[in-house]
This record gives C-alpha cells, structure tokens and sequence, in this order.
C-alpha cells in the first residue's frame, strides 16, 4: 500500500500534541523517549499494522509489543488516535483506578498485547506471539518496540540469538535509537555501537532510517514485511524528545513532565492551539 | 501404584505433560535445556512440534511462554527450580503473572535433592519466590499419583501456575483413587496431640513419623499441603484450635515456604506455637539426599524429635513408653 505521507505526518502532529497534554495533565510521565517514537508509533498505527479498533482481541490482528514501557504515553495517545478508546481517556493517565497506566497494562487497555515495563522482556514475548502465529498457521506479524538504554538488558541478546537462529520472520523489532538513558547519553552509559552489526551477527535483516520520517519509516516497515526469511531489527534514528526545542536532546527530560508553563510553551512551537 | 512403590516424580512428570499433551492440543512445552534431566524431553519425543527448545537461556523462556499464552497456547516452561525461580523471577513477575496470563512453570528438582549438584543448583528459596509472586498458584505435589493429577489441574486452571517437582524417587502416598484440587489440603492421618503440616515429597516422612509417634502414645494428625497458595487456610485454622501445636516441614527453607505460609494464617486467625522444619536460613551443599536431610534436621527422626520436644517429653519418659 502506498504511505499517504501527508496523512502520517498529521497523525503524528496530533500524537505529539496528545503526548504534551497527556504527560502535562498528569504530572509524570516519561517525555523524552515518547516525543522520540511518535513518528514510528503513528507509522506502525497507520500504515504498517493490520488492526482494528472495534476488535482490540482480533485474532487475525498485528501485535504491538512496547517493550520501552516507559514511554507509555505515545502508545496510548496513538491508540486514541486510531480509535480505540476516546482522547477524553488520556486524562485517566496515571490515575489510581484509571485506564492508561504508567507502564502499559494489557488487562486494562484495550490494544495494549501485553504488559510490560521492566526492560528488555519485549522481544521474548515478541517471539512467542510469532511463534504462536506459525503454530496457528496465521499470517499476523508482531512488531517490538525497543528503547537503545534498553539493549543494555542480557534478555534482549537471549532473544535475539533465538529469534536469529530460528529465523522468526514475521518479527520486527524496532530500535528507538535516541542516543539518551535516564542518566546521560548511551554512549557514555554503556554504548551499544556496532550496533547493526551486532544485530546482524545474530542473524538478522537490519534496516536504518530517519526515525522521524514518516516516509522513510513507511518504507522500511514495507519492506520488513517482505522479508520472508528472518527477523528484521529497523534502527530508527532519532532525537529524544523530538519536536520541542528545550526538551529534545536532553537528559533531563527523560522522566521529567511539562509544568503549564511548558507546556503552553511546547504548544505554541508546535503551532497548535491550546 | 502399589503401598511405598518408589517412583522417580521427573519421569511421573513426563509422561503425565505426554498424556495431557494427548487430551489437549494447546498444550506446548518450553525446555530451557535440561529437558533430559527434568524429563519434559518425553513430551518432545510425541509432539516434536509443539516442543520449543530455547537453550539456556531461563529468562528468554519465560518471555517467550508468556507470547504463546497471549494467542491462546497453554504453555508447560519447565527449568531447574532453582533457575525457573532465582533467574527467572522478573519475567515470571511481569511477563507472566501481572498480565495473568496462562503459563505453568515447572521447577524441577526443587529442594534438596539436585543428584548431588550443591547449593547453585539446590532451590530452598523457589516456593518462597513463587508464593511472593501476585496471581500465581503455588503446588508442590507428594508423590507420583498427585503430581500426574497436579499437571492435568494445572492446565485446567486459568492463569499461571508453578508446579514444583524434585528428581529423586518418591515413595507412593496416595493411591490411583486420590483427587488432588488446587487448594485442598489432605488430613492423612487424624490425631489430637499435635499436627503435622508437610508439603511435596515430605508428606511421606511425616507419614513414618506419624507412625513413630503413634508408637509412642502420641496422636499427632498429618495434613498434607499440596498447595502452598492458595493455601487452604481452614485446615490450619482447626488443627491449631483442635491440636494447639503444630509442626511444619518443608524441603525448602524455612522462610517463606510452608512454614511461613502457616505462620500468616496462625498469628491471622488462630494463634498457636508453630516450629518449623526445613533447611534455616543457609544454602545447601552437596551430598546423598538422605545425609542432607540428616545433617539438615529434615528426615523422620528429626520430625519424631521436634514433635517430642514440643510435647515436651524428656528422653527418660520416652524410654519408658518404649
């Protein structure tokens, strides 16, 4: 199918602004690493993933796995925006006997698979849903979300020689790669660099792109689902906190909410109206 | 099964995930290798494809039942109790009991007996770990009749479930006609002076000292607690207001297994003194099952002893009984 580019760069306008408020609202959240997978969210929602809203429980549907669980807020506001639950629901963000939980809960949301939040357990469950789909003899794929702090897990590298050596096709993870952990730059903490060919040395296809570009993603996740023959690893290159100038690239923002003020601030550079 | 046949409850388990693998054809195993050793390896033999070897690798396992469990499978993640337990306790946590999902977890050669491995391999630790876990059941069969009918209950019950089996082989204590359930406790033997409380395979040396004791003049009852949680809370409750005294043993440690499940539910609802046996606060090490258990204060005359120490009977008042 071809990307409707303009569509995707819409969705993913409302997405960030719904990420702002939501977070805001709140009075936590983790901002940084959702402002950074906002376009890969929206390209997953409305371009690579066969889902529908009316039937979260589809059988026949694409998984999504957030295994960067923190960063909860962008999957939720890309689930209202594809018409899972209403936006009035974003403000149940965080709230004791609310919906929308800190960390993605799957028996609370509707389009949530699974739960999760501890880092690093995503991609295994990733596998067992596609293996499920080859037992059931389903064409469904499963797509896992992953955070670059997140690598630094000895989990991810069990699943990933797994999934290598069994050549689990119908999975593609994809690597928020915004260079920034909770307490400084990656590369500083512990750096995951040769990553592509970390990924490929476990016996995956591995694509880069801009992880901002709506179009570029859109056709990198076209082409994962052709790959027929392995697990493919898209490292999605981006800026934590993408899209506001005095949050993105910083540390600092990796658990920190916007106060009003911010938030007014964010708003107006984001040229929408409050 | 005949009176005291001894039985391997590894190979028990096999061939009963063999059999419900027959009847049930969502059911799959996961086998983080030492399928050879836990004997989930028979179910490979039969159903080659619905056996997923996933190397040594605990962690990945677990993630991966939970992915199976999501679309629908029943999946049996079997691993040395003291990795399924000690290793793997994050992804069981959040990957498999906070979304409730449908995965039973093997820990096989739970307790003391590992073929002489030693403390890495030894779990004393694996139920206290389980039972800590939020929607998780917790069972620990006695013997080779109970834990074929554990596995067909596990299956059946919707969410996750830990089944907890040792290696060696266990005398018999139930005959083909028992009906294990998921939070029945099981009176074996009635008796007014003192209860036993035992759960997996020392249910079978507390029926000997049972015995023992009976010898001696001494009514002690004999409860066997197969499952620790829910554990069955009302079984606890009389025998404290009927005997007073009761007596826990365990092949685990003493702090958060059996003896620690009866000590909430006493200091709850009917307080009573409470000694109990197991291994105190220590890592294993290696030697026969038998020595351990001696060296350990865990084998049928340490039970006779406690049981008399409790009762409070000297050395001199035990000779004139005899």
């Amino acid at each position: 199918m071809t990307p409707d580019i303009q569509d995707l760069q819409r969705r993913a306008a409302k997405i960030r602004e719904a990420v702002l408020r939501t977070i805001s609202h709140a009075g936590a959240g983790h901002t940084g690493g959702s402002l950074s997978a906002v376009e890969i969210m929206a390209a997953l929602y409305f371009h690579a993933m066969r889902v529908d809203p009316l039937r979260p429980d589809w059988p026949e549907r694409d998984r999504c796995i957030l295994s960067k669980g923190h960063s909860s807020p962008v999957w939720y506001c890309a689930l209202a925006e594809k018409g899972f639950f209403p936006y009035e629901k974003l403000k149940e963000f965080d709230r004791l006997d609310g919906m929308l939980q800190g960390h993605p809960d799957m028996l609370k949301t509707p389009g949530v698979d699974i739960s999760g939040g501890s880092l690093g357990q995503g991609l295994s469950v990733g596998i067992g849903m596609a293996l499920a789909g080859r037992a059931l003899k389903k064409d469904f794929y499963v797509f896992v979300v992953m955070g670059d702090g997140e690598l630094q897990e000895g989990q991810v590298w069990e699943a990933a020689m797994y999934a290598g050596f069994h050549k689990i096709h119908r999975l593609i993870a994809i690597v928020d790669y915004n260079k920034i952990q909770l307490t400084g730059r990656v590369a500083e903490v512990l750096d995951p660099e040769p990553l592509a060919d970390k990924w490929r040395s476990f016996g995956w296809e591995v694509l880069e792109c801009d992880g901002h570009d709506p179009a570029e993603l859109a056709g990198k996740f076209d082409q994962a689902r052709k790959t027929a023959v392995k697990p493919v690893v898209i490292l999605a290159h981006t800026v934590k906190g993408s899209g506001v100038t005095f949050i993105a690239d910083r540390a600092e923002w990796h658990a920190r909410a916007p106060n009003q003020a911010e938030l007014k601030l964010a708003l107006a550079e984001l040229e929408v109206k409050e | 099964m005949k009176a005291n046949e001894m039985l391997e409850m590894r190979v028990v388990f096999g061939d009963a995930l063999v059999e419900l693998g027959r009847v049930n054809e969502r059911v799959v195993v996961l086998d983080a290798d030492v399928g050879s050793s836990t004997q989930s390896i028979r179910f490979k033999k039969h159903f080659p494809e619905r056996f997923y070897q996933v190397g040594v690798a605990e962690q990945n396992m677990m993630g991966i039942a939970a992915g199976l469990a999501a679309s629908g499978f029943i999946p049996f993640a079997s691993a040395f109790a003291a990795f399924a337990a000690r290793k793997a306790c994050d992804q069981v946590s959040i990957s498999i009991a906070y979304p409730r999902l449908n995965v039973k977890i093997n820990g096989g050669y739970g307790g003391v007996s590992t073929g002489k491995a030693g403390a890495t391999h030894q779990a004393f630790e694996d139920l206290a770990i389980m039972r800590a876990i939020p929607n998780m059941t917790v069972i620990a069969p006695a013997d080779a009749v109970e834990t074929k009918q554990a596995v067909f209950a596990a299956a059946e019950h919707a969410g996750p479930v830990y089944l907890r089996t040792v290696r060696c082989a266990v005398p018999a204590v139930f005959e083909e006609g028992h009906e294990f359930r998921i939070g029945r406790s099981y009176t074996l033997r009635e008796g007014k002076d003192i209860t036993l409380i035992s759960t997996g395979m020392m249910t079978a040396k507390v029926l000997k000292a049972c015995g023992i004791l009976k010898d001696e003049g001494i009514s002690a009852r004999v409860i066997h607690m197969p499952t620790l949680k829910p554990i069955d809370e009302a079984a606890i409750i009389r025998a404290s207001c009927e005997t007073g005294k009761i007596i826990t043993v365990e092949n685990h440690g003493v702090i958060g297994g059996l003896g620690s499940a009866a000590a909430e539910v006493l200091t709850a609802h009917a307080p009573c003194h409470l000694r109990r046996l197991g291994v105190q606060d220590s890592f294993g090490e290696s030697g026969d099952d038998e020595a351990f258990f001696s060296k350990y204060g865990m084998n049928v005359e340490n039970i006779v002893k406690c049981a008399e120490d409790f009762l409070s009977i000297s050395p001199s008042e035990r000779k004139q009984r005899d």
